[in-house]
C-alpha cells in the first residue's frame, strides 16, 4: 500500500484546474492528508496547456514528485504532453469519445466524463466536478467528503448549481466505483471534518504578515509572480485600515512607499526582476534618506521578459547589488510558507530599526505553491517599534533628522509630531539633512549608512537551517524555496546521510556560521534554479569555501524530489 | 505665523537674478498667511534647481529623485492627512523624467499642491531643452533648433480632469502668491505652472520678454474659469498675450475622501503593535 499519491488535472487556460485544485486540496486536508499543490500556468488567459499538481500524504510533505500516479486530461492536447510523465501503475484518465482518440496505452482509462457532465449537470461545465468524483472514488474517499467540498466551492451560488456539481461528482464517483476495480490507490481517508488546518501559498503567507506587522500602505504594479500579495491585502484594506495603491508604474510604487514611510507608516511593495529593475533608483533613495521599506523580489526566469509565470532563483546576485552606492540592507529568502509569514513581520521591524531597504526574495514556485499549515504556525513574529512616539515627540525642539551615533541610527522623528522640521535629502546632507560638499561630513555619513548599520545587521542574522550535517556524506545547500526539495531529499535518501543547509537570509551573510558548519563537510553542493551557481559564489566570495559541485536548473520549473535524487546521484 | 518663522539658514545657490528667487517668496508669503506650524507643512521635491527650493524655507522638507516628487508627495499625504503638501518641480523634473506621476497623479487627485517652476530650458545641465522650450530654439544639443512639439501642461492638465490648473508669473510674487494660496485652499491636486526666467540659459523667454506679454485673466471677472471648454481655449493661448491667473477650477471627490481617509485617525496614528489577524485565518482553508 502507499501512503501518498500524485495527482495532476490539466487543460488548457479557462478550463477552471484551478477551482477544481482548490476544491481537492480542502477535500484532501480535511479527510487528513498532507497536501502540496501548485499550478503550472502559461502565460495567457485562455488555450496552451496548463495543470494543478497536488501531492497527498500521511505524513508531512515540502515538494513535488517528478511522475504522476492520477491523471486526468481535461482537452485532447494534453494527452500526449503527459502520458510519459505517468509513475508505474500509473492511471491517464481521457474521454475517447470526446477527444477521438483511439491509441492504446497500458494507463490509459476512458471515462466518458464529458458525456456526464452534460446528463448530469446540462453543461461541459462540470467536467471539473465529475474529475473529483472521479479521484475521490479512485483514493477511497468517502462520497460525503466530495459532496460537502462540492457545497463549500460553490457556496454562495444557487442552490441548483450547488446540486448539479454534487450529482456531477457523485457521477464520476459511480462510474469508478462501478467500472475500475484496482485498488492501486486506496489510502485510507479520514471522515470529512473542520480540522482548521490552513492551506496557503507563499504570498497568501507574506501578505498575512504584511498585515500582522502593521504594514498600512501598499502600492505595487502588478507583475507575476508577485500580484496575489496585492490581491490579499487589498481584500482584507478596509478591514485593517490599509491603503493599497495601484502605482502608476514600478518607479512609482517604490518611491510612494518610501513617501508614506517618511511620514510615519510603514509601507511595502512586490514585484519580480523586471519591475524591480525599475525600483533600483528607488531603493537608493530609500538607502540614502534612511527610509525604512519593505520589498518582495518574486522571482520569475529573465533576462527581459522571460517565462512570465515560471520560477527562477537568478536575482540573487541583482537583489544583493540593486542601488547605486554603498549601503545596508538585509536579504531574506524564506524557504516555506511559515518562513514566509515570519520573515515578512522580522523585515518590517529591521527596516524600521534600521532605517534601511530590506528584501524579501522569493519565487514563483514559494509565491504558488499551496501546503496544508497550522494556524499556530503564524504565532511567530511580533511587532517592535523603532521611531520616536507620539508621546515622546512633544518634547523635541532641535531635531537632527541624521545624528551621528555610535550605531550608524539616529532617532527617527515623525514629521508633524515633533516641535521642529524635519529635512530628508537625496544629496549627500549634514546631520540637519541639509546639502553639503563637506569631504568630513560625506565621509561619516557613508560610515553611517554603509559600516555602522551592517556591523549592528550582523548581529540579527537569521541562523542558516542545518539538517542531518554532522557525518554526512554530502551536504546540499540552498536558499529560498529549494528547501522543501533538500530536505525531502535528505529524508528518502537511506542508504547514505544526506545533509542540507538552508538560508533563509542571504544578507548579510552568515559567513561565521557557514564556516562552522561545512568546514568538516565531505562533499558541498549548491542546489539552486540559476544557471550561475549564485550562492556558491556568494559563498566563496563571503567565507574563501569552493564548493565541490552546485546542482543547477534553469529551465522556469521547479526541483522535485525524484529530480534531485537523480541529479545527486549522477554527481557521485 | 510670520513670515520669518518661515526662515531657512541655508545658503541659496541660484543665480542672481534667478526667476526662482520670486517663486520662494511667494511660496513664504503665502505660509506665513496659512496659520499653519511650519512643522505641519511638507514640501516634497526632486532635482533640479526648483527642487532646491524646501532648502530655503524652514519647514519639512523630502527632497528625493528627479522627476519622483509626486509619487513620494501623494503617499506622505495619505499617511497622514493633517500635513500640508506642497512640490516644487521644474519643467525637465515634472513635464520630462517625471511625466507619468503628473498624468496619473492628477488622476489619483490627493490633496496636494503641485509648483512647476517653468523655465522652458534645463538649467542645472547647462542649457538643453526642456519639455516646454520652444520651437526652433537654438542649444548646444538642439543645435538646429528645437523640432519636437512643446508639451502642454495646462492643456494636459484640464483634459486628464484636474480640478485646480494654473498659471504665474514669477516676478509677480502678489498675485504668485494669491494663486498658490488658492491652490492650497482648492481641495485635490493643483497645478501651479510658473513662468520663470532663466537668466544663464534661456536668452529668448526672459523677464523683458514675459512682463511684455503676460495678461491676469481673473481680474475683471470676464472670463469664467469653471467652464471647461472655454479654459481648454484658454490655456492654449501662447505667443502675443499670455494669461495667467486661475485657468480651471472645479469641485471633486478628493483620493482620500473616496478611500475614507478624511475620517477617524490618519493612518500614521493607526495602532499596530498588536494586530489580530486570526479573525481572517478561517479564509484560508
Amino acid at each position: 500500500m502507499t501512503n501518498e499519491l500524485t495527482i495532476k488535472i490539466t487543460g488548457e487556460a479557462g478550463q477552471g484546474m484551478q477551482t477544481v485544485g482548490a476544491a481537492l486540496c480542502q477535500m484532501f486536508k480535511n479527510t487528513g492528508f498532507h497536501i502540496f499543490a501548485n499550478q503550472d500556468y502559461m502565460s495567457r488567459i485562455r488555450g496552451g496547456n496548463n495543470f494543478f499538481q497536488l501531492r497527498i500524504s500521511d505524513r508531512p510533505i515540502f515538494t513535488l514528485r517528478q511522475r504522476s500516479d492520477i491523471t486526468i486530461a481535461l482537452d485532447k492536447a494534453s494527452v500526449p504532453l503527459h502520458k510519459s510523465s505517468m509513475t508505474d501503475g500509473g492511471i491517464l484518465v481521457l474521454d475517447r469519445k470526446k477527444f477521438t482518440i483511439t491509441e492504446e496505452e497500458p494507463t490509459f482509462l476512458d471515462i466518458p466524463f464529458y458525456d456526464m457532465a452534460t446528463r448530469v449537470g446540462g453543461s461541459e461545465i462540470f467536467i471539473n466536478s465529475v474529475a473529483c468524483g472521479i479521484i475521490a472514488g479512485m483514493i477511497d474517499v468517502e462520497l460525503r467528503s466530495v459532496e460537502h467540498v462540492m457545497e463549500a466551492t460553490f457556496a454562495g451560488k444557487s442552490e441548483e448549481i450547488i446540486r448539479k456539481n454534487k450529482e456531477a461528482a457523485r457521477a464520476g464517483y459511480d462510474f469508478v466505483r462501478n467500472n475500475f476495480k484496482q485498488d492501486t490507490f486506496r489510502i485510507k481517508a479520514g471522515a470529512i471534518k473542520d480540522t482548521g488546518v490552513l492551506v496557503m501559498n507563499g504570498n497568501d503567507a507574506i501578505a498575512l504578515g504584511a498585515i500582522r506587522a502593521g504594514c498600512k500602505f501598499y502600492s505595487a504594479y502588478p507583475m507575476s509572480p508577485s500580484t496575489t500579495i496585492m490581491n490579499v491585502i487589498a481584500q482584507y484594506a478596509q478591514k485593517f485600515h490599509i491603503v493599497v495603491e495601484q502605482a502608476e508604474d514600478e518607479i512609482a510604487a517604490v518611491n510612494m512607499i518610501i513617501g508614506a514611510s517618511f511620514a510615519g507608516v510603514r509601507a511595502m511593495t512586490a514585484t519580480s526582476g523586471g519591475g524591480f529593475a525599475l525600483m533600483a533608483e528607488g531603493v537608493s533613495l530609500a538607502a540614502m534618506t534612511e527610509t525604512p521599506i519593505v520589498v518582495v523580489v518574486a522571482q520569475r526566469p529573465a533576462p527581459a521578459t522571460g517565462f512570465p509565470t515560471r520560477t527562477a532563483q537568478a536575482d540573487l546576485e541583482f537583489v544583493l547589488h540593486a542601488g547605486h552606492g554603498e549601503f545596508a540592507r538585509v536579504v531574506y529568502a524564506p524557504g516555506t510558507i511559515e518562513e514566509a509569514f515570519s520573515v515578512t513581520i522580522k523585515a518590517f521591524n529591521i527596516a524600521e530599526k534600521y532605517q534601511i531597504p530590506v528584501f524579501i526574495m522569493t519565487d514563483q514556485h514559494l509565491a504558488d505553491s499551496y501546503r496544508n499549515i497550522e494556524p499556530s504556525d503564524l504565532n511567530n513574529g511580533k511587532v517592535q517599534r523603532y521611531i520616536v512616539s507620539k508621546e515622546d515627540s512633544k518634547h523635541i525642539t532641535n531635531y537632527k533628522r541624521y545624528q551621528f551615533t555610535g550605531s550608524g541610527i539616529s532617532p527617527r522623528a515623525i514629521p508633524s509630531w515633533i516641535e521642529d522640521v524635519i529635512y530628508a535629502d537625496s544629496d549627500e546632507h549634514t546631520e540637519e539633512g541639509h546639502i553639503t560638499e563637506d569631504a568630513d561630513i560625506g565621509r561619516k555619513m557613508a560610515e553611517k549608512r554603509f559600516y555602522k548599520k551592517f556591523s549592528g545587521l550582523s548581529q540579527e542574522v537569521e541562523k542558516p537551517t542545518a539538517y542531518n550535517v554532522e557525518g554526512a556524506d554530502m551536504v546540499l545547500l540552498g536558499f529560498g524555496s529549494t528547501y522543501g526539495v533538500m530536505k525531502e531529499v535528505s529524508d528518502a535518501v537511506t542508504d547514505r546521510k544526506i545533509g542540507f543547509i538552508h538560508l533563509s537570509q542571504v544578507w548579510p551573510f552568515p559567513a561565521s556560521e557557514m564556516v562552522g558548519l561545512l568546514k568538516d563537510a565531505k562533499k558541498v553542493l549548491t542546489v539552486e534554479n540559476n544557471a550561475g551557481g549564485q550562492l556558491a559564489r556568494l559563498l566563496r566570495r563571503e567565507t574563501g569555501l569552493q564548493v565541490s559541485g552546485s546542482v543547477l536548473k534553469y529551465d522556469g520549473r521547479p526541483f522535485n524530489l525524484d529530480y534531485l535524487i537523480d541529479r545527486i546521484k549522477k554527481e557521485g | 505665523m510670520d513670515i520669518k518663522d518661515f526662515k531657512s539658514n541655508d545658503e541659496i545657490a541660484w543665480c542672481p537674478g534667478c526667476g526662482n528667487f520670486g517663486i520662494l517668496n511667494a511660496v513664504k508669503k503665502t505660509l506665513a498667511k496659512l496659520d499653519r506650524h511650519p512643522k505641519d507643512i511638507l514640501l516634497v521635491s526632486g532635482i533640479g534647481q526648483a527642487a532646491k527650493l524646501p532648502h530655503y524655507v524652514r519647514c519639512n522638507c523630502f527632497n528625493g529623485l528627479h522627476g519622483r516628487a509626486l509619487p513620494v508627495a501623494a503617499a506622505a499625504k495619505i499617511a497622514n492627512r493633517n500635513l500640508t503638501v506642497l512640490v516644487t518641480t521644474g519643467d525637465g523634473d515634472c513635464y520630462g523624467e517625471g511625466g507619468n506621476h503628473l498624468i496619473h497623479n492628477i488622476r489619483r487627485n490627493t490633496d496636494i499642491t503641485v509648483i512647476v517652476h517653468d523655465n522652458q530650458i534645463y538649467g542645472l545641465t547647462k542649457g538643453q531643452a526642456s519639455p516646454t522650450t520652444d520651437p526652433d530654439y537654438v542649444t548646444k544639443v538642439q543645435t538646429e533648433g528645437v523640432i519636437l512639439e512643446p508639451f502642454h501642461p495646462l492643456e494636459m492638465a484640464i483634459a486628464l480632469g484636474a480640478g485646480f490648473v494654473a498659471r504665474g508669473y514669477s516676478l509677480d510674487t502678489e498675485h504668485l502668491s494669491w494663486l498658490i494660496g488658492e491652490g492650497i485652499k482648492h481641495k485635490g491636486l493643483s497645478l501651479i505652472d510658473v513662468l520663470q526666467p532663466c537668466v544663464s540659459f534661456n536668452k529668448k523667454n526672459t523677464y523683458e520678454w514675459y512682463t511684455q506679454r503676460v495678461y491676469k485673466v481673473n481680474d475683471d471677472g470676464s472670463y469664467n474659469p469653471e467652464d471647461k471648454m472655454a479654459a481648454y481655449e484658454k490655456s492654449h493661448e501662447w505667443g502675443d498675450r499670455i494669461p495667467i491667473g486661475i485657468i480651471y477650477k472645479t469641485e471633486k471627490e478628493t483620493y482620500e475622501e473616496k478611500r475614507g481617509l478624511s475620517q477617524g485617525v490618519p493612518l500614521v496614528e493607526e495602532q499596530i503593535e498588536d494586530i489580530d489577524i486570526t479573525s481572517i485565518l478561517s479564509e484560508f482553508t
